[in-house]
């Protein structure tokens, strides 16, 4: 995943670091969070300039990729953005576009998908509903036919970015069928209701749709085709975490590393003492194994292989499970330092537990993992 | 042969797999899926139906897919051992063969040993002719391996090898073993070792099987009275034995995580190695459809998928040097720790049947359960794979060894030494 084949993906790669590095620090991540922002529009259609928003779209459309796989470069940039847990809407927008694109209608959506691309407009996946845990194929929320198109009547939750978001694309049920459609958050009975999150830049809302008429052409994918693009863009979703996680656990490892190198007790660095070394011995093969996973299911996934599902559910159940528990080994090896708000330990345990959670903890996902590698039924 | 080798030499990968496909179907016997076999590995009956299966290989052009061509293998890379270990699913294959003998003592020879000893032993052994086994851990030691006591004393021309070995596996079935002796007792423990080619038939090595809790008793010890060794039997040079033993540390760390260009067959084809079949379980104690069951056979499948994810990930590392060879040991140890989590599962799942009951297939996770530590004991304890990494991948400070740079005769030694 780190692989650099080409010049021009190591170019996008630099590029992309020192962006990164230069508008994305951990100083940003902080400065956002003191003036309660989430991120700067502006600085967001820098990064779609740099080429974040066009990789899963293609050149037809007016997108493209750098290596010819779109997904491994959109994985490329999750996981350089975990070194600093970057803020922005990297993942829904692209998440939102990975449905958009593979829709049989998808020229419908064309003005949407350009928009988004340019970063002048940001999309938001609203699938999860109040009290329910993640059922992306079991809506409550409704559609109904009116002379000019939909009714979506219900409400979602856990939408990321939504008080930024000006495109929704909404999971809901139409009679019998499972749909998707496209909502402007401006739309006439959208509600946007805010809720807390443990991020420091990442924020989700309640949204609320009172009877929102939207057009006939909003509909993304038919009937038969909202399962498949819905566990397209899960995929995606999943494949973004774990690349982000990968970032992070890197860093942070790196970050435990030097400090127990550096740091002396009773004359001797933290380091030389066994029974720390073996702890630091079993982060390093955590961490190789969340990257070897993550980097196997980001191929599933690129590729559209059959095992893309179970891949992409592999390895969000193992790095979901691990990372919190490594960041919090980190945060233990620290000493007390670890638990200030002035280290930055905290702002990668924030994201890691966030990420643990959302679309499917681990225990999701090992439910369908045995579902799926057994050919039966998923158990709840 | 000859057309073999002309063939192999430009032929795909995807030509190669379905000439294997067609080589098996024609040649090798099918497993009852219903009934697979379970080789015993201290039955004589199952070595001896290895080395036919193994010459059939052979004969068939199939043997030593990555073993160089003038040692008697076809010299190919490990996407063609890959594809033949797939296509081999369902027949029988000899696993038994992989470790020690070709993933660890030839793959020695091919780095180390003499030109001799390479075109002698591996093409031999390729053609099921012979069995290799390693003799380095002793009754007096156990992770401490450059501490061994066993002498090779230089006799005029020859070498007598005098002491014992210990957790020897398979060495029974073994025609030759590695063993490593101290041929110099006045340089610091490391330097003072050599590796010998020690043919076990030789009427000055008894050998004794250990009964193991599990009921098996592949496990060897031997012992050595005035073993004559020629002087070809040094591998890799004399006072060199510490260099020769790691790199066999170096290819069990990657054979136990199942991570050798060097293994043929899929271990998963025999009943004694086979996977834990949770869905099985799970009907057999009537809880299908209980979500904490499947939520707990889930994590531990994950952790199988991510240990195979890990092996290539660490695999293609080291080969392109953006990991240091130690970095095996991360394979290791994750193997270790996933095949406790997977014993620990089925042992939850199977739950009292497990420990008392009729159900041959529950109680056998019982069994299994007994014997969980072995991956996490053979081929150099978890332990010592830690201190491997955050020593030799992760650059941490060494251990204080109270022998090191001390002559092996100065270095204080327990009672039972």
């Amino acid at each position: 995943m780190t692989a650099t084949d080409s010049g021009e993906q190591a170019l996008f790669a630099s590029t992309t670091r020192a962006f990164l590095g230069k508008e994305a620090s951990l100083r940003t991540v902080r400065d956002l969070h003191a003036a309660d922002k989430s991120f700067d529009p502006a600085w967001w259609r820098r990064a779609a300039e740099l080429g974040w928003t066009s990789l899963l779209v293609s050149e037809d459309l007016g997108g493209g990729s750098v290596s010819g796989n779109g997904v491994a470069d959109l994985a490329l940039v999750a996981e350089m953005a975990g070194h600093t847990v970057a803020p922005g809407p990297l993942q829904p927008v692209s998440v939102v576009l990975a449905g958009l694109v593979d829709a049989d209608n998808r020229t419908d959506h064309a003005a949407a998908i350009e928009a988004v691309m340019a970063g002048e407009a940001v999309a938001s996946w609203a699938v999860y509903e109040p009290d329910r845990p993640f059922e992306p194929l079991a809506p409550t929320l409704t559609a109904t036919a009116t002379d000019t198109g939909y009714r979506l009547r219900g409400g979602k939750d856990r939408v990321e970015a939504a008080a930024e978001s000006d495109l929704f694309l909404v999971v809901a049920r139409f009679g019998d069928e499972l749909r998707q459609f496209v909502v402007p958050a401006d739309a006439a009975g959208v509600r946007i209701e805010p809720t807390p999150s443990i991020d420091m830049v990442k924020r989700y809302a309640r949204v609320h749709f009172d009877d929102v008429d939207v057009a006939t052409t909003a509909s993304v994918g038919g009937p038969g085709q909202t399962a498949t693009l819905i566990d397209r863009q899960t995929q995606i979703a999943l494949i973004l975490q774990c690349a982000e996680l990968v970032g992070m656990l890197d860093e942070m490892l790196a970050a435990t590393i030097a400090w127990a190198v550096d740091r002396h007790s009773f004359g001797r660095p933290l380091a030389s003492y066994q029974a720390l070394k073996h702890r630091f011995a079993d982060l390093k093969t955590r961490f190789e194994a969340c990257r070897a996973t993550t980097a196997h299911a980001v191929s599933e996934v690129g590729a559209r292989s059959p095992d893309a599902d179970v891949s992409a559910s592999i390895a969000k159940s193992f790095v979901g499970e691990w990372a919190s528990v490594m960041l919090q080994d980190c945060i233990q090896l620290h000493g007390g330092i670890g638990l200030t708000w002035e280290h930055d330990l905290h702002m990668f345990l924030r994201r890691a537990a966030l990420y643990r959670a959302m679309y499917g903890d681990p225990d999701y996902h090992n439910r369908r993992i045995f579902a799926c590698l057994t050919e039966s039924e998923v158990a709840q | 042969m000859t057309e073999t080798a002309v063939s192999t030499a430009q032929e795909s990968v995807d030509e190669f797999r379905g000439r294997a496909r067609a080589w098996l179907a024609e040649n090798m016997p099918r497993i009852d899926r219903d009934h697979p076999p379970a080789t015993r590995l201290d039955q004589d009956a199952s070595w001896q139906r290895a080395r036919e299966l193994q010459k059939r290989l052979h004969d068939g052009g199939f043997a030593g897919i990555c073993f160089p061509r003038e040692y008697g293998g076809l010299g190919l890379t490990i996407e063609y051992q890959k594809a033949f270990n797939a296509e081999s699913a369902g027949y029988e294959m000899p696993l038994i063969l992989n470790i020690p003998s070709f993933t660890i003592c030839c793959a020695t020879l091919l780095d180390v040993g003499s030109e001799d000893q390479k075109r002698q032993h591996i093409s031999v052994a390729l053609r099921g002719e012979e069995v290799l086994c390693q003799l380095l851990s002793e009754p007096s030691g156990g992770s401490d391996l450059a501490g061994v006591t066993t002498r090779g004393e230089r006799r005029g021309d020859s070498w007598v090898i005098n002491g014992a070995k210990i957790w020897s596996t398979s060495a029974f079935a073994a025609d030759y073993g590695l063993c490593l002796a101290r041929t110099d007792w006045d340089v610091p423990k490391h330097e003072g070792l050599t590796m010998f080619l020690l043919p076990i038939k030789h009427p000055g090595v008894t050998l004794r099987h250990i009964a193991m809790i599990n009921g098996s008793s592949e496990f060897c010890e031997e012992f050595f009275d005035d073993v004559e060794l020629p002087d070809d039997a040094v591998v890799g040079g004399v006072g060199n034995g510490w260099q020769v033993a790691s790199r066999q540390m170096f290819h069990e760390r990657r054979s136990m995580g199942r991570s050798s260009e060097f293994s043929s067959g899929l271990e998963s084809d025999d009943a004694e190695a086979a996977p834990i079949d949770y869905l099985d379980l799970a009907q057999r104690t009537g809880q299908t459809g209980d979500g904490r069951v499947a939520a707990l056979a889930g994590r531990a499948l994950a952790h199988r998928a991510v240990a195979e994810h890990l092996a290539d990930h660490v695999y293609q590392g080291v080969l392109d040097a953006s990991m240091p060879a130690a970095a095996g040991s991360i394979i290791r140890l994750f193997y270790a720790d996933a095949s406790q989590l997977e014993l620990d599962t089925a042992a939850a799942i199977a739950s009292t049947a497990a420990v008392v009951g009729d159900d041959a297939a529950l109680f056998d996770v019982g069994k299994r359960y007994l014997e969980r530590q072995i991956v996490s004991l053979g081929g150099g304890t978890t332990e010592i794979a830690r201190n491997v990494i955050a020593e030799r991948v992760l650059n941490f400070p060494r251990e204080y060894a109270a022998d090191r740079g001390v002559p092996f005769n100065q270095v204080r030694r327990g009672t039972a030494g």
